[in-house]
């Protein structure tokens, strides 16, 4: 996969960009005055818990609903003032697949293509597209008699007719089985060298596998907007570690605490009977390893496990999305 | 546009519902035929044109119930209005579909036309003219229901919805007479559908009561445009 600094993706063509973006539900803000650009061939990750205003973001990038104020333009075609041409450049995969439970997956793969008002050769483009999102066994089928994976892998293909530069897709992976997931997500990756792509998700690790860019956001703001590597180096370094001891929690706590150079110690969970998870954080830079294992087994607390925390970029999503500040990912 | 007028259409036949309404048409049209024409030894279609306006109010509710509605329940607008399509194409595709459908149905009064000619001389002119007729007054019936159905989630109450619309276009009658003042009734018997429809059946084509189911039609049309647009803008 190809993974670009931001500062790369800021001299690409930018395929979608959104400027102070709001949508206002009566009193209910659900979008607040957001902004990001994507840049062509770029697949940014869509991050935040449910309910945070991932589907509305993605129904205005769409022009499915309107903004309250604020701009989106695909391809620098604004989405309000000149919908037809801006919607030419779009395919779509909402959060439920916009599939007709009556129709065929042929018969509505058509109608789409005439539609979109595609002009490729099309029994042969419907054709490469059944085969890459693999529904080629199904084709014949009446929609409503399919399982949820195809239904899903259906509206994928919809959202591909027409081969659009820019592919927007809510949480395309909700409600697979984990086979399918993996499915999808190499599908992705694979689209993901010819089209700009916007991938929406409550998972972390889904977007993290596929995204190059990941934009963070919580009840409707921008908390993160980084690579996906930067985001994950601020966050799995070697000064936090999770470590699993045998004794009192506090005691230990108490103990971990008067190493010199610990910043943080944060009692997670009981692990096992007697055992305790802590989650700890060194002042930046520095290595602890050594100085925890002596001090533990000086007081004869057995040290269990220790591991650099890895969960850290969840712990980061947790924390954004939770309204904790955390230093240095916000931008 | 006719993407979507021949999605709707494949979307008739697949249910039955096509087939059952085009069906139920012809027997009510042909039970009114004899009934109220072979009968009497007639050539005189005129109780029947009559007949087939209730019919129309109450029927094109079913077959319109769905076009949005559905639409609106199973999430599918998303499709429609994330595609490069305008929304006036969009609802006249829509409309179109219905109109396609009861188009089938009224040209039966071409072969009722030939059954009489077998035995009475007819005249072509005021079959024409009433097929004429019955097109416009159902694209009415189309049009107000196509409306409805944009605004609800329910074809149930889509279609409860329309009847209860159609029921008030024939109202405007028996309001028209209980007005106090004079240019009141007036004003509401220039409204009246059942009445303009009543010219038809009468052989009179008049180019106002023409223009008036026109401009009816543009203006559910509008409306139904109107209303999908507004929905964004919520
Ligand atoms: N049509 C609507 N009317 C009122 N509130 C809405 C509407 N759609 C979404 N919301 C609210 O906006 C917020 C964001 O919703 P949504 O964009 O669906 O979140 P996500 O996709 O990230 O789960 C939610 O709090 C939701 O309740
Ligand atoms: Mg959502």
């Amino acid at each position: 996969m190809i993974r670009r600094s931001p500062a790369a993706a800021e001299r690409i063509r930018k395929m979608i960009e959104v400027k102070n973006l709001t949508k206002q539900y009566g009193s209910k803000l659900a979008v607040n005055n957001i902004s990001f650009s994507v840049g062509e061939g770029e697949i940014l990750g869509f991050l935040g818990p449910n309910g945070a205003g991932k589907s509305t973001t993605m129904n205005m990038l769409t022009g499915y609903i309107s903004s309250t104020s604020g701009t989106a333009c695909i391809n620098g075609i604004d989405i309000l003032e000149d919908p037809i041409a801006a919607k030419m450049h779009i395919g779509y995969l909402p959060e439920k697949p916009p599939v007709y439970g009556d129709m065929t997956v042929m018969e509505y793969l058509r109608f789409v293509y005439s539609l979109k008002k595609s002009k490729l050769p099309r029994e042969s483009h419907l054709a490469e597209i059944c085969e890459l999102v693999g529904i080629n066994e199904v084709r014949k089928r009446l929609i409503r008699n399919l399982s949820k994976g195809y239904q899903q892998r259906v509206g994928f293909a919809q959202a591909l007719v027409g081969n659009p530069g820019v592919l927007i897709l809510d949480e395309p992976t909700v409600g697979l089985d984990p086979k399918q997931i993996i499915e999808i997500r190499t599908l992705i990756k694979k689209l993901g060298k010819n089209h700009t792509v916007i991938l929406s998700s409550h998972i972390l690790p889904e977007i993290q596998a596929v995204c190059d860019r990941i934009v963070v956001i919580s009840r409707g703001s921008i908390v993160a907007n980084d690579s996906t590597d930067a985001l994950a180096k601020n966050m799995s370094s070697d000064h936090k570690l999770v470590i699993r001891a045998e004794g009192g929690s506090e005691d230990v706590k108490k103990l971990l605490s008067s190493i010199p150079g610990m910043d943080r110690v944060f009692v997670n969970r009981e692990a096992e009977p007697g055992v305790y998870e802590y989650y700890l954080e060194a002042a930046q830079g520095k290595d602890l390893r050594r100085e925890i294992s002596k001090k533990l087994s000086s007081r004869n607390y057995p040290l269990l496990m220790m591991k650099s925390n890895e969960l850290s970029l969840e712990e980061i999503f947790l924390k954004l999305t939770t309204g904790d500040n955390y230093g240095g990912v916000d931008k | 546009m006719f993407a979507i007028m021949k999605r709707e259409l494949l979307s008739y036949f697949t249910s039955p519902l096509g087939y059952v309404f085009v069906a139920v048409y012809y027997l009510f049209s042909g039970l009114f035929l004899f009934l109220f024409t072979l009968s009497y030894q007639s050539a005189n279609m005129e109780t029947v044109y009559t007949g087939m306006f209730f019919v129309m109010m109450i029927m094109i509710p079913i077959l319109t119930m769905r076009l949005m509605a559905e639409e609106n329940r199973q999430k599918t607008d998303q499709l429609l209005l994330t595609s490069p399509v305008s929304l006036p194409r969009l609802v006249i595709g829509k409309f179109l579909s219905a109109f396609a459908i009861l188009l089938v149905c009224t040209l039966i009064f071409l072969v009722y036309g030939l059954v009489l000619s077998g035995f009475a001389k007819v005249n072509w002119a005021i079959i024409l003219g009433n097929i004429f007729g019955m097109l416009l007054m159902g694209s009415v019936f189309i049009a107000s229901g196509l409306f409805i159905s944009t605004l609800t989630e329910n074809q149930m109450i889509a279609a409860v919805g329309s009847i209860g619309l159609n029921i008030g276009f024939i109202l405007i009658d028996s309001f028209a007479s209980v007005m106090p003042a004079k240019f009141l009734q007036e004003l509401f018997s220039s409204l009246s559908f059942f009445g303009k429809y009543s010219q038809f059946t009468l052989g009179v084509f008049s180019v106002s009561n023409i223009f008036f189911f026109l401009s009816v039609i543009f203006i559910f049309i509008f409306l139904t445009v109107r209303v999908l647009e507004k929905r964004r803008w919520a």
